[in-house]
């Protein structure tokens, strides 16, 4: 893995792509952030929420998206960390988590972030400005 | 309909990074990394100690503003944005509070949004400020109703 330092712009971070969520992985997620709003785990109340299935926390996601910088923590870490919410993720959905660089500058660099489905819509869409030591 | 609350605050909470929650976490977002969850790697690192990932402080307890009676179903999280000056590390503990930054609303397709923006700050032992998590909620007209019902 070569040094965030040396990232142009341009480039990118290792992408990730995840399994495909499972309810697990929500329930999981609801127990470690104690968010319980029950659209991310029981199909009765999603259903009544108007969705056509549960669906996952934007949080998760977000949360996901930003393993793709931990390996860099020894040389610097994320200052900034900006999401937007652009669409919902389903059961079954498969997510890739992607970074580029954007903007390189002394000690700073800025990364647009994404996380898209597996029909290649934005789910997540964002920025890191990752601060270097 | 949130308009007076802006500016309204919520008192100091504290809270500690706790290694097991933080584990945990690090868990549910599949980012078990060592920097994270093992004691070793951590105290090798430059940081002395683990740290938490950084969208973490969603576990924290920000207090309560009183007056601002927020309905539990059917809010939509807009964005979310962290500003660290550090990251979080593990056993520390952290005080929290949060404030109602904006209100707005806006016509949009399916009737008038609101559209609250809060913001959570959380500092050290020493009063230095360590992140804020700014939170956009969108409140559709369907919710805005329900509550005045």
């Amino acid at each position: 893995m070569s040094a965030i330092a040396e990232k142009k712009v341009g480039d990118t971070l290792e992408p990730v792509t995840l399994s495909p969520v499972s309810r697990l992985d929500l329930i999981k997620y609801a127990g470690a952030s104690g968010d319980y709003n029950p659209i991310h785990t029981i199909d009765e109340e999603a259903e009544k929420a108007g969705l056509p299935g549960i669906i996952a926390h934007g949080m998760w996601t977000m949360g996901n998206l930003s393993k793709l910088f931990t390996p860099y923590y020894d040389e610097g870490f994320i200052e900034t960390y900006q999401i937007r919410f652009r669409g919902m993720v389903f059961l079954d959905d498969v997510i890739s988590l992607n970074a580029e660089v954007s903007e390189q500058a002394e000690g700073k660099i800025t990364f647009n972030v994404n996380a898209k489905n597996q029909k290649e819509e934005d789910v997540l869409k964002g920025t890191v400005v990752f601060r270097t030591y | 309909m949130f308009e007076e609350a802006i500016g309204k605050g919520s008192n100091k909470v504290r809270n500690t990074v706790e290694r097991g929650a933080v584990r945990k976490f690090a868990d549910a977002i599949g980012d078990a990394h060592p920097i994270f969850v093992n004691e070793e790697a951590g105290k090798a690192s430059r940081y002395g100690r683990n740290i938490a990932p950084p969208t973490f402080p969603r576990v924290f307890d920000y207090g309560e503003i009183v007056g601002l009676g927020l309905p539990s179903k059917g809010l939509i999280h807009g964005e979310q944005i962290y500003h660290y000056t550090r990251p979080l590390l593990v056993g520390e503990d952290i005080h929290c509070w949060t404030e109602v930054k904006d209100y707005k609303e806006k016509a949009g397709k399916s009737g008038t949004m609101g559209i609250l923006t809060l913001e959570g700050k959380g500092e050290d032992s020493e009063g230095t400020l360590v992140f804020r998590a700014e939170q956009v909620v969108i409140i559709t007209e369907a919710v805005r109703k329900g509550m005045e019902a």
